[in-house]
């Protein structure tokens, strides 16, 4: 708990830096990375990332010592480049995206590890800590660096809030923002550059291999919540930002604890908990769904058993009491179903019951006629108005009914002229 | 003879990343491969903290399964949670490399002989301090020569006995399915030998850099050859060369030694590709002739 405090009031005067760097870098990435996941471009985040090592390196070896612009400058370039590179590939041969984000993240990161070697066998002592960039090392984000993640982050936000319509746009219709006349190129130019720059920014705290995490995980995250793009792009940045602070805090509190993977950790277990309890998407709203849908089913068609039951003693005021078994005669019910069903019924008031005898109310009659016109509304439209042969038109019916909106069923009346309830005479 | 074993093994390395990356890239199936050999880290650092002495054939088969479940992870999420695919492969694999970062630098830090830089690009220059010799002075070549045999062995059974499996798997999936073949066991099989592949070369090549065995041959093939049989081989060959190349120019540059040959495996790919295109564009003209 101590810990906690001490954290959350900055008593280290360190702890700023990396919160404030972690916060920054994490929301820099998950707004871009939001648009590359969703122009399906989201491994190329993975070939950039990787790519940034070469680029590092070159950046040291042309300042000859630790300087955060060149290295990220040379970062920007190579990052850049792989993407140009994957490009290239699709374009000029016929080996196919995936392969080639393989070819080009493989290789220049390969280029880094030889000349990440060159430097540790050739140059003298100044190279120390250059291997963060492989790994990252939150605990190392100085005052200055903090300043440039906060540059890039405002970079990114301003490009965002400025072009947000064309990026849109580019993302979501490509082809028709070509026919505007947008200049697609150009913009999609920006997007990989400000992706490259969040990345490049973002290695020094989770290094080269789990920067992707930062692109990907947040807008996958914001996917599941909403399908609105603001609020994935909000979800996605407030989702990284609350991992960001978490890895820094699990760092802080125990010392060997590394940043990064715990960022990632804490990333991967609210997609868990999306996955689970997202309201649309999340499989138990989705298992509740269906469950409620098969009741839902059930619940109509125990009524309209009971309508028929009636057609077929020729009662035409619904009023007779009929026992279980009726209404298994009728159609076919698994036991439990149908009990769970009829309680169901009665507690909703569709149906009274006394002893073992059931029989409709007012509002049981209602909806098992509103039931039953509607399954042979849709008969009568599949046999007048289609093609299809009469012994299909049921079964085709018996799935329709339950989700007949009444809109629907007004166009069926009017298309059909028909009024009241049709008799089955096919 | 040092030079001469760390050749071979890595040519072993490369000849069995080379005949699983032809059918890995076949699939479009590419950044699976790179998933995998970053997710089983986690396996390999718990195998190694189990086994201490890192080479138990058993150990080394538990830490295989990661991959396999990575496999299983992935294909969930994406067909069951419906996460865009591309996504679910980046959000699985650094779930899993995080996780097995936390484990080296953290958990079991100290009581576990793997660093960092291991993990990147192995140690193909120390493979020869672990040597199996016999009968105390008759000296059989390093242990890790061994491993990749024994993986390559393994690797060739399944592709000889499944290639039919393999074969539909990577052109018609649909087709073997019309044919009532469980294609899901021939797709989690190849993911198996991924994983076994990535594992057992980890000492050598490390978890990073497996991906360019696994895909740059197999891809730069790709570009010549339109038939399975010759691919295979060709990519094998290419794997050789640049091997071979890489070797002696990080032996030149004292530099490192996998990431030398993944390189040049990679500049070779852009030539290859280019000459093509050269090549086609004469043809081309030619033809307007």
């Amino acid at each position: 708990m101590d810990t906690f405090l001490d954290f959350i009031s900055f008593k280290d005067p360190n702890v700023i830096y990396v919160v404030l760097g972690v916060v920054f870098i994490n929301a820099a990435s998950a707004l871009i990375g939001t648009f590359a996941l969703l122009r399906k471009r989201a491994l190329i985040g993975d070939a950039i990332a990787h790519s940034l090592l070469p680029g590092v390196c070159l950046g040291f070896l042309a300042a000859g010592e630790k300087n955060l612009i060149f290295l990220m400058f040379g970062a920007v370039i190579t990052g850049w480049l792989s993407t140009f590179a994957v490009d290239i590939i699709v374009n000029r041969s016929k080996v196919k995206q995936d392969a080639a984000i393989g070819i080009v993240l493989s290789t220049f990161f390969a280029i880094g590890i030889v000349l990440l070697t060159y430097i540790q066998n050739h140059a003298s002592g100044q190279q120390a800590g250059l291997e963060t960039f492989l790994f990252g090392q939150a605990a190392a984000i100085s005052r200055q660096d903090v300043i440039i993640f906060l540059v890039v982050l405002l970079v990114v936000l301003v490009a965002i809030i400025a072009f947000y319509r064309t990026f849109v746009l580019v993302t979501f219709n490509r082809e028709y923002a070509i026919t505007l006349g947008v200049k697609v190129k150009a913009y999609e130019f920006l997007i990989t550059t400000l992706t490259v720059l969040s990345i490049a920014a973002g290695i020094q705290a989770l290094g080269v291999i789990l920067m992707s995490a930062l692109v990907i995980t947040p807008a996958a995250v914001g996917r599941l919540w909403s399908d609105q793009l603001p609020k994935i792009i909000l979800l996605a940045v407030v989702f990284s930002i609350i991992s960001g602070i978490g890895g820094a805090f699990v760092s802080y509190s125990s010392a060997q604890m590394p940043t990064g993977p715990w960022v990632v950790l804490l990333l991967s277990a609210i997609v868990g908990f999306s996955i689970l309890f997202s309201p649309k998407k999340g499989i138990i709203a989705r298992y509740k769904k269906s469950r409620e849908n098969r009741l839902k089913i059930l619940r109509e068609n125990i009524l309209k058993s009971i309508y028929v039951y009636h057609e077929k003693m020729m009662d035409k005021s619904l009023s007779l009491q009929m026992t279980v078994t009726d209404i298994m005669e009728t159609r076919r019910f698994d036991t439990d179903d149908l009990t769970s069903g009829l309680r169901y019924l009665t507690h909703k008031g569709y149906l009274a019951k006394q002893g073992k005898s059931i029989s409709l109310t007012d509002s049981g009659k209602k909806e098992s006629k509103r039931i039953v016109r509607l399954h042979r509304l849709w008969e009568q439209y599949l046999l007048k108005k289609t093609t299809i042969d009469s012994d299909h038109v049921h079964s085709g019916a018996e799935a329709i009914e339950h989700i007949i909106t009444p809109e629907l069923e007004k166009e069926l009346v009017k298309e059909l002229g028909i009024t009241g309830i049709p008799e089955e005479d096919y | 003879m040092n030079d001469f074993w760390i050749i071979l093994t890595a040519s072993l390395v490369a000849i069995n990343a080379s005949v699983l990356g032809v059918f890995l890239v076949l699939r479009k199936m590419s950044m699976m491969g790179d998933a995998i050999s970053h997710a089983v880290l986690p396996g390999i650092v718990v195998a190694y903290y189990f086994s201490g002495d890192r080479t138990s054939p058993l150990m080394l088969l538990g830490a295989a399964l990661t991959g396999l479940i990575t496999a299983f992870l992935i294909d969930w999420l994406a067909k069951k949670v419906k996460i865009q695919g591309d996504a679910s492969i980046g959000i699985t694999y650094t779930l899993l490399f995080a996780v097995g970062m936390i484990m080296i630098s953290g958990w079991f830090k100290g009581n576990v002989d793997i660093d960092l830089d291991c993990v990147l690009y192995g140690d193909i220059a120390m493979i020869n301090l672990d040597k199996i010799i016999v009968d105390q002075n008759l000296y059989l070549g390093p242990r890790a020569f061994y491993v990749e045999l024994v993986a390559g062995l393994i690797i060739f059974l399944f592709v000889i006995l499944g290639f039919r499996g393999f074969k539909l798997l990577s052109f018609d999936e649909d087709y073997g399915l019309a044919l009532g073949i469980n294609m899901n066991f021939w797709h989690y099989l190849m993911m198996g030998l991924v994983s076994l592949v990535t594992v057992v070369s980890f000492e050598v090549v490390g978890a990073v850099l497996v991906i360019g065995f696994l895909i740059i041959p197999a891809a730069t093939a790709q570009l010549i050859t339109k038939r399975l049989i010759p691919m295979i081989f060709t990519a094998c060959g290419f794997g050789i060369i640049a091997v071979l190349v890489g070797f002696y120019l990080a032996n030149w540059m004292n530099v490192s030694i996998t990431g030398a040959m993944i390189a040049v495996s990679g500049i070779l790919f852009f030539k290859v590709m280019m000459i093509n295109a050269m090549v086609s564009r004469k043809k081309l003209r030619v033809k307007m002739h």
